[in-house]
Formats: C-alpha cells, structure tokens, sequence
C-alpha cells in the first residue's frame, strides 16, 4: 500500500489508511434483539481491525472487521457472556485485537506510570508546601525585611493598633504584622521596590515620632 | 526552469541558516555587535528565499508541471484549483518545505520586531532558530527533495487522496504548523536563556506572547482537523485518540502549560527553570511529531526499519535538539534561583496545580501514544499490543476532573497568597450551576451514562465560575451598570481571553459529554420512497439521483426527516467515486441546531438482484456536537482578544524594558486596616 504521506497525515493518517471512510456496521449484521446487539455494539468499540491502524471493529469497513463483528454476534447469540466473547477473540487474533490492553507484564509499565507520576507529582506538591512552611517559618524567604523596614513595620502595627479598636487582641497584632510584611517584601530586581520603601520610610518615621 | 530556481534558493536558505547559525553566536559570546546583527540580516534573506522556493512549488502545482515527481503523485490536472493549491501541502516534501518556510518566517519575525530585546540574547535566539531550521532543510534537500523531476514528464498526474479534496483539510494545515513550529520561539528564547545565565520578567514577557500566538493557531488548527473528520468520516466521530492526533495533541497541552508558567515567571518572577523546561519539552513534542508523522514508524514499525532514511534523519535531529537542550538546562538552570516566594493557596499555587495536572496528562498522553511502538521494537515485533482509545479514556478523563475543577478557582486567588474562603464565597454560584446541571441532566435524560450528568456539572461549574470571576472584576451586579461598564472598557485585554478561553472549554466539555453520551443511530437499508423510524425521528429516502463533480461521480441521496409527524429538513448526502484514486468518500447531510446535529449518510448500493434498489442509511442524531467547535471557537477567539493586548504586543516591545519594573510592584503601600 502506498504510504499516504499527504498532511492527513498529521491528523488522520491512521484513518484513512483503508483508503475509505469508516461506513461500519452493515444492516444486516444487525441482531434481531436490541439488547444482544448493543452488547455487540459495546464489545466491538473495544476490539480493534487487526488489518487497521487503530480503528475499532466498531469503526472499519475492512471485511475482516465485519468478520470479526459477525463473529461477535455470533458468539453472543450462541450464549457467550461479554467476557467469553472478548476472550474468544483473543484466543484467535492476540492480545493485539484489544484496544484497551490487558494488564499483564508486558503493559505493566503503561498502566502503571499514570498512577505512579501522579502520586510523583502529589509527593512534590508537599514537599513544596513543605519547603514552604519552613522558609515562611524559618523567615529565610528570599526578601527578608531590611532593618529600615523592620522598623518602619514596628512602628505601622503600633499605629494600626492604636488606631483600631480599644486592646486589638495579639493575635490581631500578629496578624497586621504578617500582612504588612507580606506588602513590604522588596522586588527581587530591587530598584524600583526600594526606592518606594525608601520613600515610605519617610513618612513612617515622622509617624513614629508622633506615635 | 522555476523549479530550479525554487532548487537553488533551497540550497541558499541552507547556506544562510549555517552563517545564521554560527556567527550571532560567536558574536554574542565575544560581545561584538557587528557579527550579531548579522543574523537579522540572515534571518530575513532566510525567509524570502523559502518564500521563494515555496512560490516556485506552488507554480509547479498550479500549473501542473507533471515532471516534478511530487505534482505527479499528489495532483491532477482535472483538479480544482483550491486543492491544487492545497496540494502543495498535502505531500511530505511540501509540507516539510512549509515546516521550514514558517519556522523562518517566525525567526525574521524577531528580526524585524525584536529591535528592542537586549542584542545578545536576540542573536542567540535567532542562531538556535538557525540550527533548527538548518537541520529541517538539510533534512528536506537529502532525503525529501521537493524539486526532484522526472524524466519524461508523465502526461498527467495520479491525483491527491480525495479526501483531501475538502476546505476542511486544505486549511488546518498551515494554521498547525504555524502552532506547532511557533512552538519553537519558546524554545529558542528558553535555549538563548540558558546561554546567557538570565531569565527575568522581560524574558517572561517576550516568551508569551509567542507562546500565546502558537497556543491559539494549534487550538484552531486541531479543532478545524478534527471537524473535518467529523463531517467527512461519515459516521459522526471527532476524536480517536490516534497517535496522528496526539502528535498535535502533545505540544497543546505542554503549551497550554507553559502558557500558564509564563505568566508566573512574567508577573511573580517565580518557576523559572520549570518553564525552561516545559518550553524545551513543547517544543521537543512539536518535533516528536512531526517524527512519528514524517518518518512513517506510525504505519509499520516494521516498514521504517526497512526504510530508515527519513525517520533516522528526524530521530537524529529529535536527539541531538533534545539531548543539548536537556543537557544544556541540567548544567544551567541550577543556577537560576526562583525569585518570588508564594503560599500553595495563591494564584501561582493554582498555576503551579494546572502546570502539574497538564503535564501528568501530556505525559500519560505520550505514553499511550509510544508504548506499541516501543514495545514492538524492543521485542522485535514478538510483542505487540494497541493502545486505543479506552485506555486514553480511562487514564485522561480522570486526570481532567481536578484540572476543571480548579480552573474555577485559580483566576479568584490573589498573587502570592490567596484566601480560600473568599474564593469559594465567589463560587458559591457555580457550585449551585453544577448542582443544578447535573439535576436537569439527570431528569431530563434519565437512562443515559451514570458519568454524564456530573460532566454536565462540571462543565456548569467551570462555565459559571468564570462567568462570575469576570462579572466579579467589572463588578457586575454589585455596583451601578455605568460603573461595571467602566471597568469592563478597562479591562485588559489578556484577562477578558484568559476567561474566553477558559469558558471555550467550559462550552466544549457540554459538546463532548453530549456527544459521547447521548448519541443514537440507525443503520438500515432503504429503497428510494421508504420510510424508517428510530432514534425520536421519521427517515424517508426520498430519492437517489447521480451526476458527475469536476473529477468525480456522485449518488446523491434525498433524506426527509420528520419528528412528530413535523417535516424538518430535507437533507442531501452524497457518495462520491474519484476514478483517479479508484476511491469513494461520502459526504454526510448535516442540519446543525444549536442543540443536536441530525447526521445522514448514504452508503452502498445493495449487490444482490433483490436489493439492487436499496442503499445503506445511516442516520445520526449527535446532541450537543456543534458545542465542541463552538467551544474551541471561543478559545481561539479569547487567545486573540488576548494576543492584541498592547502589553502583549510582538511588536510593541518598547515599553517591555520600562515595564518591567512597574508590573512587579508590590503593594507597598501599607494594608488598609482590616475592616474586621
């Protein structure tokens, strides 16, 4: 077969490798019983054409996918539960034929991964908050307070507290605090943050005096 | 005579991509501003020469000069002319030429708009552009020539797949490679980055914007492809989770990541190597794809043992690109220490939960999609399995949950530190959406999958909870409407896409559910005048007509729908035969409601005497389906609204050097005091 080398590859190569669009189930491959065929129709969505690229016996117009729903339907009527159907199928054509591949030791690394990178990436979310709590605990941030503006934090809680409700309760007080420290935090490049901290120190000082 | 021209000026682009390469390089390591203002020079004589080399293939199609061996294979002379047009890329060696044509056409772009960027890292840029683009021509010279002739010319051509023959396909394809070659702009700068040791807010900015461009032409190019199939496959299917598709799939999902980093890195100063390394994984996906789509490893694994040449040649460039570049950010980004520090609950918490969840569902993506391969060529095709799509349906959807999820919440979190309280206070509203959504959907569609009605919630949650963290920033409802309508003029441009897009998807997940879930068909045989009920509808054959197309003969089928005894359309299905390609396509009636498409096809003519005046019909009822594109029209739509942000502006990067400072800054004012 002539390698379709057109852009459909980029989307849809695998698809048009039969050369026809997928036109699948044929009316008189339809079972009598609605219930047995929507089981047909179930089972076929998860066996692939074997001649295909990727495409469900669902999906394919090849003949050996209308062999192989013929097959399903056949094994249905005959009484084959979903899983004998399935197992029928793979007995003939592989574990190839299986579109959802089984877990066994040749998938083990395909089932295993997702589930493995998740717990990966949850271990280093806490790991980060971790980190986290400890540099905030710590007060190593990467901007710690210069002395100028520790003093200028001093003296806004005191007015903050002065200003607030009569005996604002510690807890107030540590709270002003974080969140005045958390607004004071100087830029990483520095200039521009502390020429405005200088500026605010200014008028924190005047402040203090009055304070 | 053009075709040679077209040859030479290939081989010159060549030449020019080596000088490009090499000597901004050299003169940005040695600080001389002669040699590095050569690659602008270099960059755009680059351009126009592809550009030239592409007209000159171009004319080879238009005018059907059948002794160049890829007009022969891919066109005819009794083609339209929209898909002559289109046929240029719709080979190898013409769309690896375009590959190439758009990779230089986004490095002139930096030549001609980044007169701004501090030299040096603007000629690193362009000499990684350069080696990427080196690599891809010297690819298509020796393995892929798209100027090779024949001799004697044949008298006429063997025509395209047919198709092909469909606007749906002529289009997505220069709208993906710009996506998925604009991807290598963030790679470039994120390489340039690495050389120089520095990654700040100014880098931040000047990555995004290209990062955003590429996001927004991958988004309309993968949903433009995947319509296409949808209406030209003939039974109704949009997605197949097919390695081809992943191979687009991939770079979107690193790119919607690194989109998002960006932002921190621009705005916060902060996960500065990681978006390093997602700009290098992007990218590296852009050219995984293009391996598994170009060197035919897709189609048989065996087959490109056989035939190495050109799938070697990209492997080869894959490793080598790969390789440096992940060698290169080892010995690096150690040294790049993140600036900002942030609590887990703030709005770079929240992009850090996306950048994780996308990245879990990129990989478990590119898992799926290389497994077989892998598998089958360790084994020696002793072991194979397939990888379809309900693997990819068990392992994605579940990681989707928690990323919509959060997507309600990220936007309401305040930098540095959010208040969880006060978030959930705004999405008050979107939880009730949900609730109800999935409520109505369960009264409404009772025996449906137990799974629908909960996405249908989730794609409510997602829909409100944008709606609401917009309608929070123009304070809608809570102030006077001249007042909201203020802030909505003020709005920038960047925030209103960031919620376009987000609800695009709100939208397209109400379209997949709908699709994936409610779907009913009915497949039988009809002759001209019968009648069929199914599926909540009347189906009448009206008639079989044929007729010829300009390269085509067609069976054109009538169908008359009725619901309730009420006429509802008449639609038109055809079948067509392509004698050239000895190939039938169809071409399915569609009637769009804004709720529920109503698909017919018209299949084969029955073979035996008795049934020699019967077709095959297959009649769809798709609820929902128009969402899915509706959505990804609205992403598109939201990339743009915030790709023409000034700020944002590719060539408006004048006021990046002074802006800098002034988005970084901190509220230094001191906190009201707390109202509490």
């Amino acid at each position: 077969m002539k390698q379709i080398s057109a852009f459909l590859a980029i989307m849809m190569l695998v698809l048009l490798a039969g050369g026809t669009p997928s036109l699948a189930v044929e009316p008189d491959e339809v079972l009598a019983d609605p219930i047995l065929e929507s089981r047909a129709r179930e089972i076929s969505t998860e066996l692939r054409c074997v001649v295909c690229q990727n495409q469900s016996i669902d999906d394919s117009d090849a003949d050996i996918a209308r062999d192989m729903r013929l097959l399903v339907r056949e094994r249905l009527v005959a009484g084959d539960d979903d899983e004998e159907v399935v197992n029928y199928l793979v007995a003939r054509y592989g574990d190839f034929v299986l579109l959802r591949p089984p877990f066994q030791q040749n998938t083990l690394a395909l089932w295993l991964a997702p589930p493995i990178m998740a717990v990966v990436i949850a271990t280093l979310a806490v790991l980060f908050y971790q980190n986290y709590q400890q540099r905030r605990l710590a007060g190593t941030g990467p901007d710690p307070l210069s002395p100028s503006d520790r003093a200028e934090l001093d003296a806004l809680v005191d007015r903050i507290g002065s200003t607030s409700p009569p005996n604002p309760s510690n807890r107030q007080r540590s709270r002003f605090r974080s969140e005045i420290e958390e607004g004071m935090k100087p830029l990483p490049e520095g200039d521009d943050g502390a020429s405005q901290s200088d500026n605010a120190n200014t008028d924190s000082s005047g402040n203090q005096r009055q304070s | 005579m053009i075709a040679e021209i077209g040859q030479y000026v290939l081989i010159a682009a060549l030449v020019l991509a080596a000088i490009q390469a090499v000597v901004p390089l050299w003169g940005a390591a040695r600080g001389e501003a002669g040699l590095m203002a050569v690659g602008d020079r270099t960059a755009i004589a680059q351009a126009a020469a592809l550009l030239i080399a592409f007209a000159a293939l171009t004319h080879g199609f238009v005018t059907s000069d059948f002794s160049l061996q890829i007009v022969f294979q891919n066109s005819h002379s009794l083609k339209p002319m929209l898909y002559k047009v289109s046929g240029v890329w719709g080979n190898h060696e013409g769309s690896m030429l375009l590959w190439v044509l758009v990779l230089a056409l986004f490095s002139a772009a930096v030549a001609v708009f980044g007169r701004n960027l501090p030299p040096t890292l603007k000629a690193r840029v362009l000499s990684i552009q350069a080696m990427i683009g080196f690599a891809f021509i010297a690819f298509i010279i020796f393995t892929s020539n798209p100027f090779a002739r024949l001799s004697p010319a044949p008298l006429d051509g063997t025509g395209l797949n047919p198709l092909l023959q469909d606007p749906g396909l002529a289009f997505p394809p220069p709208l993906l490679y710009l996506g998925y070659v604009g991807f290598s702009m963030a790679f470039s700068f994120a390489i340039a980055a690495l050389i120089e040791g520095r990654v700040d807010a100014a880098w931040g900015r000047w990555v995004r914007p290209w990062t955003l461009a590429a996001w927004t032409f991958l988004t309309g190019g993968i949903a433009l492809g995947s319509w296409w199939a949808y209406y030209e496959l003939g039974w109704g299917g949009w997605w197949f989770w097919d390695p081809v598709e992943n191979a687009s799939f991939m770079p979107w999902l690193f790119g919607t990541a690194l989109l998002h980093s960006s932002i921190v890195v621009e705005k916060r100063d902060a996960l500065k190597s990681w978006t390093i390394l997602l700009a290098i994984l992007t990218f590296s996906m852009s050219l995984l794809g293009t391996f598994l789509v170009r060197s035919g490893v897709l189609t048989s694994v065996h087959a490109f043992a056989t035939d190495p040449e050109r799938g070697v040649f990209i492997l080869a460039i894959l490793a080598i690109a790969i390789g440096g570049a992940l060698t290169l950010f080892a010995v690096r980004a150690p040294g790049m220490k993140g600036g900002g520090l942030f609590a887990p609950v703030s709005r770079e918490g929240a992009l850090v939960a996306n950048n994780m969840l996308l990245t879990l569902a990129a990989a478990t993506v590119l898992l799926g999609t290389l497994y077989p391969l892998i598998l089958e060529a360790l084994s020696g095709g002793e072991s194979r399995v397939s990888v379809g799509p309900p693997f990819f349906n068990a392992t994605f959807g579940p990681i989707m949950v928690p990323l919509v999820l959060l997507m309600a919440l990220g936007p309401l979190m305040a930098w540095k530190r959010g208040n969880l309280r006060t978030a959930s206070r705004k999405l008050v509203p979107a939880a009730i959406a949900a609730l109800l959504a999935i409520g109505v959907t369960f009264l409404a569609v009772p025996d449906g999958p137990g799974l629908a009605p909960f996405a249908m919630g989730l794609a409510a949650w997602l829909g409100a909870g944008t709606i609401a963290e917009w309608g929070g920033r123009i304070k809608l409802f809570t102030s006077s409407p001249t007042v909201s309508l203020r802030r909505l003029s003020g709005q920038p441009r960047s925030a209103s896409g960031m919620s376009l897009a987000h609800l695009g998807l709100a939208i397209m997940i109400v379209g997949i559910t709908g699709s994936s879930a409610w779907r009913t068909e009915l497949v039988t045989t009809l002759s001209p005048g019968q009648t069929v009920e199914g599926a909540g509808y009347a189906v009448t054959l009206e008639s079989v007509t044929e007729g010829r197309g300009p390269n085509y003969s067609f069976e054109r089928g009538a169908l008359r729908i009725e619901e309730n005894g009420e006429f509802v359309t008449t639609m038109f299905t055809e079948r067509r035969f392509f004698p050239v390609a000895n190939q039938t396509t169809t071409e399915a009636g569609i009637r769009t409601t804004l709720l529920s498409d109503l698909y017919g096809v018209i299949g084969e003519r029955g073979r035996t005497p008795e049934t020699a005046n019967a077709w095959t019909v297959r009649f769809f009822v798709n609820p929902l389906v128009p969402w899915i594109w509706l959505g990804a029209l609205v992403m598109v739509f939201g990339g743009l609204l915030s790709l023409s942000d000034r700020r944002h502006r590719v060539g408006a990067p004048r006021r990046a050097a002074n802006a800098v400072p002034t988005t970084n800054k901190p509220p230094t004012q001191p906190m009201p005091a707390p109202a509490e």
